[in-house]
């Protein structure tokens, strides 16, 4: 992970007019990892995306991809990058077959498409219109529109937005497939879960500026230590008893529901060594882990959902 | 290699503008349906009681055809234009290898293949009830219609470069188009006209297009029309660079 960044991104700034869209923004992409740029609607991440995929001029800031200047070298980075772009459509009618062709024809050296419409499991749709696709076929297309060259990174903008869970999963897998094939996958989305699931680092944006940047797991300990168990019993000591454990900060009760906070990542098996200890028995146990979503809450100040 | 794309990207225009029966009908079916149908009614007509009038617009039936073949084109471009551009397809084809402007010439080739299959499709249709007069020179015609399709087809990019939603695209486009045709001096001539539509006549491409079509089709040569190919060639090279300056691709 020393090695030099597949994409290096340094202070870029970008305004619409007075709008300031994205604003001193830096982050490195590393070789062979699932890196998400993540954050609300608005707050640049495609833009950010787009300034990288060579697609929009940045105001200021520099930006290598693969060693390249990504609108200076366009063509030759095209040839190493795949692409697919948030809310983009095909024509009506054109086949999925003829649209995999039609990219094929647009490279140097393209891998084969017809395995590639099998690998994305668009096999039976070989003759289909792209009108009469479902939403997650249309994704599974453009995924394949983004392979059709072999790249070595690709670039993927809110791939799963308006996607049904079982969809969105199938489609976490293929992304997962692509790292694993050695590939660097960037991509943006909104969707906290995703970014938990699929990324192995994550870069919250929001207002136009880089907030954190960590693997999710790291990024919950740093900003969200506190965990808490909540336990349902009728002892009458339970409360004495969690309340005298070292790790705990503090106990609530509801009638017989215990919620015990603490930090740390022992907390819960203090807790269960602590009820077993005393023999106490217990009707309902639960943990509540912070997620990615409760870190952007604290650094942010508001909910990710619009 | 891009002209790989731009082969492949034409052909698939092609198929897929074939695919959508209502476009088809319109493109090819109502200029050949025009040239036939009003061939035989005056047609038939003429050899009754063989006077001026419908032998003034026999004359010019088939300019009028092709006119609506090149309006049919510019129209259809200005349509697939904003709506690629309202779904993402225009941004999406340009995050590829293919050159801006080798999509936009891909159209530009299929809708000149969709002006030579109509007019073939109307001489061979109209051969039996409106026969083309054997003194008109076929290839020149054809080349002089494709001349000004290219022509043109650079105030469908001007028209698709500024409308604002696909909706108003084919409504703006028929607006601008329509009243070109009806001042191009085929319906009244422009002597005629009152001064101030004559002059705005004189300054609407389309009149040169009906004079160049005009002539070429009653055998006078390019020679005498080098006038209307210099205004439709400045033509082009001023919208397309007017378009270019406000062409938006998303």
């Amino acid at each position: 992970m020393t090695s030099q960044p597949v994409i290096h991104v340094d202070a870029i700034r970008k305004a619409y007019g007075r709008t300031i869209a994205v604003d001193g923004v830096s982050f490195d992409v590393q070789a062979g990892e699932i890196f998400g740029l993540i954050g609300p609607n608005g707050a640049g991440k495609t833009t950010t995306m787009e300034c990288v995929e060579g697609l929009r001029q940045p105001d200021g800031g520099a930006i290598s991809v693969l060693g390249l200047h990504p609108v200076r070298h366009v063509y030759q980075l095209q040839e190493r990058i795949g692409v697919q772009l948030q809310a983009a459509q095909l024509q009506k009618r054109i086949k999925v077959r003829e649209a995999v062709g039609l990219w094929a024809s647009l490279y140097r050296k393209p891998v084969d498409g017809d395995r590639l419409i099998e690998q994305l499991g668009l096999g039976d749709k070989r003759n289909a219109w792209f009108m009469t696709l479902s939403g997650g076929q249309k994704q599974r297309l453009f995924i394949a529109l983004a392979l059709i060259n072999d790249p070595e990174v690709v670039f993927l903008d809110e791939l799963t937005t308006g996607l049904d869970p079982q969809a969105r999963r199938a489609i976490w897998d293929l992304v997962r497939g692509i790292r694993d094939r050695g590939k660097t996958v960037f991509l943006t989305t909104h969707l906290m879960e995703e970014a938990e699931r699929l990324c192995d680092r994550v870069a919250i944006i929001d207002h136009g500026r880089i907030v954190d940047i960590g693997s999710p797991a790291v990024l919950v300990r740093r900003h969200c230590p506190e965990r808490s168990v909540v336990v349902v019993t009728e002892d009458a000591t339970a409360r004495d008893r969690f309340e005298a454990m070292p790790q705990v900060d503090s106990v609530s009760s509801e009638g017989p529901r215990f919620t015990i906070r603490g930090r740390g990542d022992d907390l819960v098996t203090h807790v269960i060594h602590c009820l077993g200890e005393h023999r106490i028995r217990v009707i309902d146990f639960r943990t509540e882990l912070p997620t990615l979503e409760d870190v952007f809450l604290k650094l942010t100040g508001h909910q990710i959902r619009d | 290699m891009v002209l790989r794309g731009l082969w492949k990207l034409t052909w698939l225009e092609i198929k897929i503008f074939l695919r959508e029966p209502l476009g088809v009908v319109g493109t090819i079916g109502l200029p050949v349906l025009v040239y036939v149908g009003l061939g035989r009614l005056v047609g038939s007509g003429a050899r009754r009681a063989a006077s001026d009038a419908p032998r003034a617009f026999t004359a010019d039936l088939p300019i009028l055809s092709v006119l609506l073949i090149v309006a049919s084109a510019v129209l259809s471009l200005v349509a697939i234009v904003a709506i690629y551009r309202e779904g993402g397809i225009l941004r999406r084809l340009r995050a590829t290898p293919l050159r801006p402007h080798t999509i936009l010439t891909a159209h530009v080739l299929a809708k000149l293949v969709f002006t030579l299959v109509t007019l073939a499709v109307m001489i061979l249709a109209g051969r039996r009830y409106f026969p083309i007069p054997a003194a008109v020179p076929i290839v020149s015609f054809t080349v002089a219609l494709l001349f000004t399709t290219v022509s043109l087809l650079s105030l469908g990019f001007l028209v698709a470069s500024v409308v604002p939603t696909a909706r108003f695209a084919q409504p703006i486009g028929t607006l601008v188009l329509y009243p070109m045709i009806g001042l191009s001096g085929l319906f009244v001539p422009i002597e005629s006209l009152p001064p101030l539509l004559r002059a705005l006549a004189r300054v609407l491409p389309l009149t040169y297009a009906v004079s160049l079509l005009r002539g070429i089709w009653r055998g006078e040569g390019w020679s005498a029309h080098l006038g209307d190919v210099a205004v439709l060639t400045v033509t082009f090279l001023v919208l397309m660079a007017a378009s270019s300056r406000v062409f938006r691709w998303e």
